[in-house]
């Protein structure tokens, strides 16, 4: 079997096929369970992280020391050349792609990974671009889905918050259209799915409908996959207001499918409140952990040919 | 019924007719056409045979590439180029939208990294119900009422 992401960029989900996104998901599961500690040996990746970032940039260099690699690079742009003397974007990629054997970036400006990709002779993996794509927690999501349900395929799932802002539900519901999916939007008005992402969704044929409580779907779902609602986007009575309705409390995990998971991509406030942490449906922080999987199997795939030793 | 001439004829060259009215000078602009010293009518708020008008461009000498005619279909949908030779009309095309557009477009996302690397713009162009240019950079689509050089 030939592995198609061997030294591939990974800048947009748009990019990846549904056999990529499987391959993918298969790889995380198979590196969860088999941990290949010396699969990028003697191997340096650049993390290039020129805005600031927790979770992805420790889950991206734990991905890399699991696989026994080497991690050089920094984590704010304010310490660069880019950022001190002046120097674009596209010198800098090519400069450390001398140096090291893949990339992986953080950027405030929607493009940059793009960007990146064309300059770069090594591969480049992005890790957010201002509010354009984030790809590697789109596949985490999918390894997390596929972890908890055994199937990407013909779920019901519900996207509930910021559904007009968040980056990580377009991107999540543009990669589960390749699967089938049937999906309910949750979301104030203010906050509702962009109609581009709508259009997307008619386009591939995929089912949705648009609901104003948590309540009228919970029964049905799959996954319930749950976003921050950005208190500075409403005045503080409307946004009491609106809270009631897409806040998720243990209460109202009653009468769901014994198979229903709560995802979130993190940080929560207080739109999952603590009680639902300790139902068997809660599973945003396993969640968290498999960004370290999915991240290994990107690595794997895009620096190594294993796979294609290994057939 | 004698037919009367609204803009001068020329002996040889491009005119670009059924422009929307408004939308001609526009054009010059953008195209930059009037950079040269060649011989340019133009014609603004000419009535068509229904009720509505148009504007039209005739420049002597010069021939409009097809590249150029397709970028047109960005202000004008439903131009049309005539090539001019010795005052007979030797080609006549109506425009098309291309499939991409790299180098004359700024993109509408001031937080978008083309503007501020060494690299030429590009977009990608669909038409639906309305035509939308989606930024090969930041992957976000505009009408083309987003942008200065085309509104």
């Amino acid at each position: 079997m030939t592995n198609p992401l061997f030294k591939k960029d990974i800048v947009s989900i748009a990019d990846l096929s549904r056999s990529e996104l499987e391959l993918i998901v298969a790889t995380a599961k198979k590196l969860k369970h088999q941990p290949q500690p010396e699969l990028l040996k003697n191997k340096i990746v650049a993390s290039c992280f020129f805005e600031a970032s927790t979770r992805t940039r420790l889950s991206f260099e734990t991905a890399v020391q699991r696989l026994g690699g080497s991690v050089i690079g920094f984590d704010s742009g304010g310490n660069t050349s880019l950022a001190q003397k002046g120097e674009t974007l596209t010198d800098s990629v090519k400069v450390i792609s001398s140096y090291a054997d893949a990339f992986f970036m953080r950027h405030p400006q929607e493009g940059a990974a793009r960007l990146a990709a064309e300059s770069a002779s090594i591969p480049v993996i992005n890790g957010g671009d201002g509010s354009n794509q984030h790809p590697t927690q789109t596949l985490l999501d999918l390894f997390t889905i596929y972890e908890t349900q055994s199937s990407l395929e013909n779920l019901n799932i519900a996207f509930v918050g910021d559904l007009k802002y968040g980056r990580t539900v377009h991107s999540l519901a543009q990669a589960l259209s390749l699967f089938n999916c049937n999906f309910f939007f949750i979301a104030p008005p203010a906050l509702a799915m962009p109609d581009y992402i709508l259009e997307e969704l008619d386009d591939a044929g995929i089912n949705y409908s648009i609901h104003g409580s948590i309540e009228e779907v919970i029964g049905s779902l799959d996954i319930l996959y749950m976003t921050r609602v950005q208190k500075e986007r409403f005045d503080e009575t409307e946004y009491q207001h609106l809270k009631s309705a897409f806040v998720l409390t243990g209460s109202m995990l009653e009468n769901v499918r014994e198979n229903l998971k709560i995802l979130h991509p993190l940080p929560r406030i207080d739109e999952i409140t603590i009680d639902v942490d300790n139902t068997p449906y809660a599973y945003y922080f396993e969640q968290a952990e498999n960004g370290v999987y999915a991240r290994q199997a990107l690595l794997a795939l895009v620096l190594s040919n294993f796979f294609q030793e290994q057939a | 019924m004698k037919k009367k001439l609204e803009v001068q004829a020329i002996e040889n060259g491009s005119v670009i007719d059924h422009i929307a009215a408004g939308k001609g000078v526009k054009i010059l602009k953008f195209f930059q056409l009037t950079d040269t010293n060649q011989k340019i009518t133009i014609g603004l708020n000419l009535p068509t045979g229904g009720n509505t008008t148009k504007d039209l461009i005739k420049i002597e000498n010069t021939q409009i590439t097809g590249v150029q005619a397709n970028q047109l279909a960005l202000f004008a949908p439903d131009a049309t180029i005539n090539l001019i030779d010795d005052y007979d009309v030797v080609k006549k095309f109506k425009v098309a939208l291309p499939e991409a557009i790299s180098g004359v477009l700024a993109c509408p996302n001031s937080n978008c990294i083309s503007h501020n690397e060494p690299v030429d713009s590009l977009f990608y162009i669909k038409q639906k119900q309305q035509i939308k240019l989606k930024c090969h950079y930041c992957e976000k689509s505009f009408a083309t009422s987003f942008f200065k050089e085309l509104d």
